[in-house]
């Protein structure tokens, strides 16, 4: 399997103009790109009342899931750190304003403004340390700070991503939380590798009983489902996040006790350290305080 | 970018308390034509600042938005003309946008403000 874009080079670096224009043109990314825009405004849940809505689009990149917002009637604020990826989205007319700007310093806008957020395939893209001034944590948690600012009360944000894994999965909707986030996260079609795909949705404030997080996909559509039919694929899975998640690591803090060292010291042996001591009846043992 | 956009935007930079709203520096206007859409000014009108979108408009040649606005201002059709034209068909190609406390220039070029801040301001 090819290398992840995001273990390749930074996004403002990846997406230069020939990634850009092969990404825009492929019919196939296209086609990708607009379904997960429906799939994200429908989890947007935007009132059913014909009125266009102010959105932001997180990494609009070329335009593509732009060009289904203005379809929906919508304005939008499209951001995205790529000067080459915003250049072909003029070459497309993109109706949205568009901002060249770094999302993990902060979006910059003003509070309360924002009818809703989505974000197709980028925020993963926060996950790299890409530039030695760049900490991962604190570029989330500048981003979803914002991001919550930003949003008017009762707005959503849905971020579609592709993590790498469950550590950095559980990192960005850690940081979520944290800043005041409630939702969860939303997989369809979780038991296809190829068509999986992840939506967190956040809501601004405490969840209550009309906030409930929608249904995923992949429920009894085989006939939907990309890739192999598989007769026997289940209902997605939905995970409500809250904020205090019981402590797996009960740690013995009181002090660092025989069983500790004589890990630790295994441990280096195992590396491969010949200077370990031996383990006697005095390893680890209790001393007499001096103060 | 069009004045709903400037409306909304704030200076980032760490420490900055006073960053709204962003002057502007026009060297190159367009106008597109776009279809008015009562209903969608009505319900934008509450999230704007008017001083700041007014001052704006100013400072890109449009003189003819009122200083304040009534409601029932809301439903008069030359209003909402006026309006909807300074908001959303005016687009700002080529210029900057300066930052209120530091004096801080974000270039735009064909329309797009470059907001990318430096090591030393995030």
């Amino acid at each position: 399997m090819s290398l992840r874009p995001e273990r390749q080079a930074p996004p403002e670096f990846f997406y230069n103009e020939t990634e850009a224009r092969k990404y825009t043109t492929s019919s196939r990314i296209i086609d990708i790109q607009a379904k997960l825009t429906e799939r994200a405004l429908e989890l947007l849940a935007l009132p059913d009342d014909g009125v266009p809505r102010l959105l932001l689009d997180l990494g609009c990149g070329s335009g593509l899931s732009g060009e289904t917002l203005s379809e929906h009637g919508h304005q939008w604020i499209g951001l995205d750190i790529s000067q080459s990826m915003l250049d072909i989205a003029l070459e497309r007319e993109a109706e949205g304003d568009l901002l060249l700007s770094d999302i993990g310093q902060g979006l910059g806008l003003r509070p309360g403004t924002m009818d809703g957020a989505i974000s197709i395939s980028a925020v993963q893209w926060l996950c790299n340390a890409d530039k030695s001034c760049n900490h991962p944590r604190t570029r989330l948690k500048q981003f979803f700070g914002s991001l919550y600012k930003c949003l008017a009360r009762g707005a959503r944000a849905v971020l579609q991503i592709y993590p790498e894994n469950a550590p950095q999965l559980e990192m960005i909707s850690a940081a979520a939380l944290r800043c005041g986030f409630s939702g969860g996260l939303v997989v369809d079609y979780p038991h296809s590798t190829r068509a999986k795909k992840y939506f967190l949705c956040l809501m601004c404030g405490p969840p209550s009983t009309s906030t409930s997080l929608p249904k995923a996909k992949g429920l009894d559509r085989g006939s939907e489902s990309e890739g192999s039919s598989d007769p026997d694929e289940e209902a997605g899975t939905v995970d409500i996040l809250e904020r205090k998640r019981p402590s797996k690591k009960q740690k013995d803090k009181k002090g660092k006790g025989r069983s500790w060292v004589l890990k630790k010291k295994e441990q280096r042996r195992h590396r491969g350290y010949t200077n370990v001591p031996q383990d006697t009846k005095y390893t680890g043992r209790k001393r007499k305080s001096q103060f | 970018m069009r004045l709903i956009t400037h409306n909304m935007l704030s200076c980032n930079i760490k420490g900055v308390t006073n960053g709204y709203p962003l002057g502007i520096e026009a060297s190159r206007l367009e106008t597109k034509e776009s279809e008015l859409n009562p209903e969608f000014l009505r319900k934008i009108f509450p999230k704007l600042e008017w001083k700041a979108l007014r001052d704006a408009a100013h400072s890109l040649g449009l003189n003819d938005l009122p200083e304040h606005v009534e409601p029932s201002m809301l439903e008069d059709a030359d209003f909402l003309k006026n309006f909807h034209h300074a908001l959303l068909e005016v687009h700002l190609e080529e210029g900057a946008l300066i930052c209120p406390e530091t004096g801080r220039r974000f270039p735009v070029t064909k329309g797009v403000p470059n907001m990318l801040l430096n090591e030393d301001e995030v």
